[in-house]
């Protein structure tokens, strides 16, 4: 399996927000390669002709009407938050631009 | 910053053909969130709302919370989606859009991917001089708003240089359309003004359908550019630039003519355009640059297990589509002989953006004609010192106090302006301003009399001229009472009084 | 004392009701017992500091003579997936450590609702992510029938405590087979429900098309008690089926006093009773197979040709859903903060708080589940795996025009030494080849003690599979097949558990 290097690791593991050790990335790239290739199994029997399920009980249009339930109290939403200032959560300087 | 040069704009325009598009993002005025039962903050008109009052745990992403659709929502997109002139998808899905924010309480936003609700559209846009352009639209669709950031401790109060950031997550989840245009070609010189014209008439479609207070000062109603430049004769399109921040009509006309200057100049040097999000800066009057799109962007899109399909049956999109309102163009041509205005000046309505809010005023039953005096004349003035919407600094509602209070006598022209300019910094409505401030036409005979006598006091000359028939003396007195009383006195009855006054003394 | 650990729920439920026991009494005797056996055998995370004061309660309105729901007054262990407003909830993550939810899943108000006294919340592999709560970022749990062997996972939590007596009934959840495992190994019943059954508001997710939440108990008939309390529609939760349920509980009494098993047709699933299946579970299973057939059953072996691939299906679903269920862990509204050195962006704290606070499995099957996602591998990997399981559920649907119930070992193996498997993830996965298919499909699966092994003496278990919204055919047949068990060898497995020191 060519893409589970290290640099591919590296990459994922940034997309996802987790900053592994060098010592996890080396661990990762001696584990992942065998369970890629094990997975990719699927290949062999998913053809162009089969409809992909993305939920098992199929269900359809499944609403809510517009009615106000009852929020949180803001005391309740900071609660568990590790900083806030008493009405918004607090986060370090941000590096990337908005959405 | 070093400013970017810029080409000459019929310069440009003679080496390049420009190619825009428009991503517009309508924030829906359902009682409730997109997903949760949280209320919609996009729905009340107080434009402070304190933070993190508008919560549920799914507006957290707290774990284990769970989204469940707003029927309302649904119903306001296919309304959206049919103004468009799209086709309404019978069955459409949404997914997940992966990415890490603050301001994303999940960090992926539920949104729509390849089965959106709305596709394949056109929309009639008016220009200016009343030239008819049918923009064409691929899609639209539904998905969530983020939170909102502020950032502290730098010197702008934008991103660079915060030393840290506060997060309200009041808009976290917000009901969106986002409207996306295909690539429109051959709108040449006038491509900013047919950008700005565009989003005028989306504004004034999603008020009309009553499906968004689209206020753009609030970001009900927000726009994105896309520009791209070919050269003359080529088929390929240039590579486009995405700017945002364009925050009201008059910033996307000029973005987007920046934007077509900007990149004409790195063209003709030879250089190439580097794909990116761009940042519009209305105070200095440019784009600047954002990150450049990258691997970063893979949004890893999958169905979202959480949520079924949208199955809009045939049944519901009529039903819908049998309560839409006038398409703009047919609408435009009724107000115009209903108001009776010329085509110049209904024009000037149209172009200034003004459109909804004339509308809606003369709805509640004030003349078009005061309404136009009013929006088009005081309020238009004020904008432009303000360098601001004038829709942004009023309201229908306030508009038909404002001109019920002149048609009960109680208020004369002058005394309206400043009860006006007292709305708009926001001191309440008319009549609150009135009480508060002592406005009112003072049109009691006693206090006339007593301003009256003060001022013949010292001009006795003037009942003589009266006499003697020079009856526009009175003007003096008139002018010298308006001045002790500021302006309150009814200057009518006051003249009527001085005359009275002058025959009385015979 | 040791009368009232060792009542089943139903028998709890009837003496609460006749007067003989207090639920006060009741509650004080499983604290007790998990007092003095907490320590070899770690089931929980956190304890219920009101447990006594809700029995109390209960005692006081039916000693006022209000007429509660059946199960008032019995106590239940929840595993600390599902969210407690009175107590500490991890999901057994570092990365909660310490959160209280501000609102209770549905499942735990309906619980509350009826009655019933919540002791603590079990432990579990983190983010439901394991095969022997070994995960757990916390502690392992023991099996109470050998300290030295796991009690499966990701529930092992609630199997434990159930097996070892410190409840009579706990809540489980069931991705790719964390209910139905455990139970297997520790000699106790589990339920997985048709998926949508149960709501999942309140869970938190891991892979969000296949969770659900089930009942775990010593008898069928138990399960079948609280899977009435906990089912049906959940408008909180979209995927919540709407239709009501028939009771489970009369569908379990159906099944134990059912004279025989004629008309029954019964599928064995030959992909799953193959080489992969140790010797010691296929004797348990043939003997289970011969009692069935003997009692008039119509047993026939079935196909399910694509399951061998859905082992590796699953490890793409689940991954890529947990990916994006997971990315909420960020430090930013709640759980675990983890500042750097310096003058850190928010970005480097987000990192440093996820690589701090998840174990290496939850961090494998991130990294796995993006690679799943990506640009340019969507197709090959998550779309892929999204066809096989249409396969999967065609192949059921074909099986099932043929029988009413198909039947398995519940897992390949006894339970196996902890620590045997945690080198190798790919062994740990292999090992929900029997389970994972019903997770796939949707449809329900029980789990039910079907003698000791032979060669270890640890339980094993037989799985029962039902079509999409026939749980209650598991239950009228589990309750069947729990009585000839006994009949058989004199006794429940999941009641002869040996003492826990």
């Amino acid at each position: 399996m060519p893409d589970m290097t290290p640099e591919a690791i590296r990459h994922l593991a940034s997309l996802s927000r987790i900053a592994l050790s060098d010592e996890e990335i080396t661990r990762l790239s001696g584990e992942l390669p065998a369970i890629v290739s094990a997975v990719e199994a699927v290949q062999k029997v998913a053809g162009d002709d089969v409809v992909p399920t993305s939920h098992p009980i199929p269900l359809g249009n499944v609403f809510r009407d517009d009615v106000v339930g009852t929020p949180l109290t803001t005391e309740q939403a900071l609660e568990g938050a590790p900083d806030h200032d008493g009405s918004r959560f607090r986060v370090s300087a941000i590096l990337g631009e908005e959405q | 910053m070093a400013q970017p040069e810029l080409m000459d704009f019929d310069q440009a325009l003679e080496m390049f053909e420009p190619v825009v598009g428009f991503e517009v993002h309508v924030e829906l005025s359902t009682a409730t969130k997109m997903f949760s039962d949280a209320p919609n903050p996009a729905a009340m008109d107080e434009a402070q709302i304190a933070p993190n009052t508008c919560i549920t745990p799914l507006c957290l992403g707290l774990p284990g919370s769970l989204p469940v659709v707003n029927k309302k929502a649904v119903e306001y997109s296919i309304s959206l989606g049919l103004a468009l002139g799209c086709d309404i998808a019978s069955v459409s899905r949404f997914a997940r859009k992966n990415y890490y924010y603050p301001d994303l309480a999940k960090n992926y936003q539920i949104s729509q991917y390849d089965e959106p609700i709305a596709f394949e559209g056109s929309v009639s846009v008016e220009l200016d001089d009343g030239t008819l352009v049918d923009v064409p639209i691929e899609r639209a669709h539904m998905e969530e708003d983020a939170g909102k950031l502020t950032h502290v401790g730098g010197a702008t109060g934008r991103i660079q240089g915060a030393e840290y950031s506060l997060v309200d997550y009041n808009r976290a989840g917000v009901p969106l359309v986002e409207i996306v245009t295909k690539p429109i070609e051959g709108s040449e010189h006038r491509a900013g003004e047919l950008g700005r014209a565009y989003v005028s008439t989306i504004r004034d479609m999603v008020r009309s359908l009553g499906i968004s207070h689209a206020r753009m000062e609030r970001g009900n109603l927000r726009c994105d550019a896309n520009v791209s430049l070919r050269p003359r004769g080529e088929k390929a399109y240039g590579t486009r630039t995405e700017t945002k921040n364009v925050n009201s009509f008059r910033s996307i006309e000029r973005a987007v003519r920046y934007e077509i200057q900007r990149q004409a100049h790195i063209l003709a040097s030879g250089g190439t355009i580097t794909q990116e999000t761009r940042h519009w800066h209305e105070d200095t009057g440019v784009t600047s640059p954002g990150r450049p799109k990258s691997d970063a962007d893979d949004y890893r899109y999958f169905p979202e297990p959480d949520l079924l399909p949208v199955e809009a049956t045939p049944e519901l999109v009529e039903s819908l589509r049998a309560q839409l309102p006038e398409q703009p163009v047919e609408l435009r041509r009724r107000l115009r002989t209903e108001w009776a205005f010329s085509d110049v000046d209904f024009q000037a309505i149209v172009n200034a953006g003004l459109l909804s809010e004339m509308q809606e005023t003369v709805a509640l039953g004030v003349s078009a004609t005061a309404a136009r005096k009013w929006w088009m004349g005081e309020l238009s003035r004020i904008a432009n010192d303000r360098g601001v919407e004038p829709g942004s600094l009023a309201t229908a509602e306030g508009i038909k106090g404002l001109q019920h209070l002149i048609d009960q006598g109680r208020l004369n022209d002058k005394l309206a302006r400043t009860v006006l300019l007292a709305m708009v910094d926001g001191e309440g409505s008319p009549e609150e301003i009135v009480a508060a401030r002592g406005l009112e036409v003072v049109s009691d005979d006693g206090a006339l009399i007593a301003a009256i006598d003060e001022a013949l006091a010292a001009d006795p000359g003037v009942l003589d001229k009266i006499r003697e028939g020079k009856v526009q003396a009175a003007g003096a007195i008139i002018g010298a009472v308006m001045k002790a009383m500021r302006g309150s006195a009814d200057a009518a009855r006051v003249r009527e009084l001085i005359i009275e006054r002058a025959h009385q003394s015979s | 004392m040791s009368d009232l650990i060792s009542m089943r729920a139903s028998a709890a439920s009837k003496a609460l009701q006749d007067g003989s026991i207090s639920s006060v009494e009741l509650t004080q005797a499983h604290l007790d017992r998990m007092d003095a056996t907490e320590g070899s055998l770690g089931a929980f995370l956190a304890r219920s500091s009101s447990a006594l004061d809700a029995a109390a309660a209960i005692d006081q309105r039916r000693a006022a003579g209000e007429s509660l729901p059946t199960l008032a007054g019995v106590p239940i262990a929840i595993k600390d997936v599902l969210c407690t407003t009175d107590m500490v909830t991890t999901a057994g993550s570092r990365i909660l450590e310490g959160w209280t939810p501000p609102y209770d899943a549905t499942v735990v108000s309906k619980l509350r609702e009826a009655g019933m006294v919540a002791l603590g919340k079990t432990n579990m592999d983190e983010f439901a992510m394991g095969s022997s709560t070994e995960r757990s970022g916390y502690h392992p749990t023991h099996n109470p029938w050998d300290p030295s062997v796991a009690p499966g996972g990701s529930g092992g939590g609630s199997a434990a405590a159930v097996a070892a007596q410190q409840a009579p009934l706990a809540i489980g959840s069931d991705t790719g087979g964390s209910i139905r495992q455990p139970a297997s190994f520790t000699g106790t019943v589990g339920v997985k429900p048709t998926y949508g059954g149960v709501s999942r508001y309140g869970v938190i997710a891991l892979a969000s098309s296949l969770d659900q939440v089930g009942p775990v108990s010593r008898t069928v008939l138990d399960s079948a008690l609280l899977h009435d309390v906990i089912a049906g529609h959940d408008p909180r939760d979209a995927t919540s089926i709407p239709t009501p349920w028939a009771s489970m509980a009369a569908a379990a009494e159906r099944g134990s006093s059912a004279e025989s098993l004629s008309g029954v047709r019964v599928g064995v699933v030959s992909e799953l009773v193959g080489e992969g299946i140790s010797a010691a579970v296929r004797q348990r299973f043939d003997e289970a197979v011969e009692l069935l057939t003997a009692q008039g059953a119509e047993v026939i072996e079935v196909n399910l040709p694509h399951c061998e691939y859905a082992v590796a299906a699953y490890y793409l679903i689940l991954p890529a859903e947990a990916s994006s269920n997971l990315a909420k862990f960020d430090s930013v509204r709640f759980g675990l903060r983890v500042t750097p050195e310096g003058n850190p962006t928010v970005e480097e704290v987000m990192s440093a708080t996820r690589d701090a606070g998840f174990g290496d499995e939850v961090k494998r099957r991130i990294i796995l589940g993006t690679y799943a996602l990506s640009a340019g591998y969507y197709d090959a990997y998550y779309g892929s795996a999204q066809k096989v399981r249409t396969l999967i559920q065609q192949d059921f649907a074909q099986a099932f025009e043929k029988v009413d119930v198909l039947i398995s070992p519940s897992t390949p193996t006894t339970a196996f030494p902890l620590g045997a498997k945690m080198d190798d993830p790919l062994a740990m996965w292999a090992g929900d080849v029997t389970t994972i298919p019903v997770n796939l499909a949707g449809i329900p699966g029980m789990s039910l003690p079907m003698g000791l092994s032979a060669e270890d003496g640890l339980p094993v278990g037989l799985q029962l599979m039902a079509p999409a919204y026939q749980d209650a055919r598991l239950y009228e047949l589990g309750a069947t097949i729990e009585r000839l068990f006994e009949e058989r060898d004199g006794y429940l497995v999941s009641e002869r558990v040996p003492e826990v020191k």
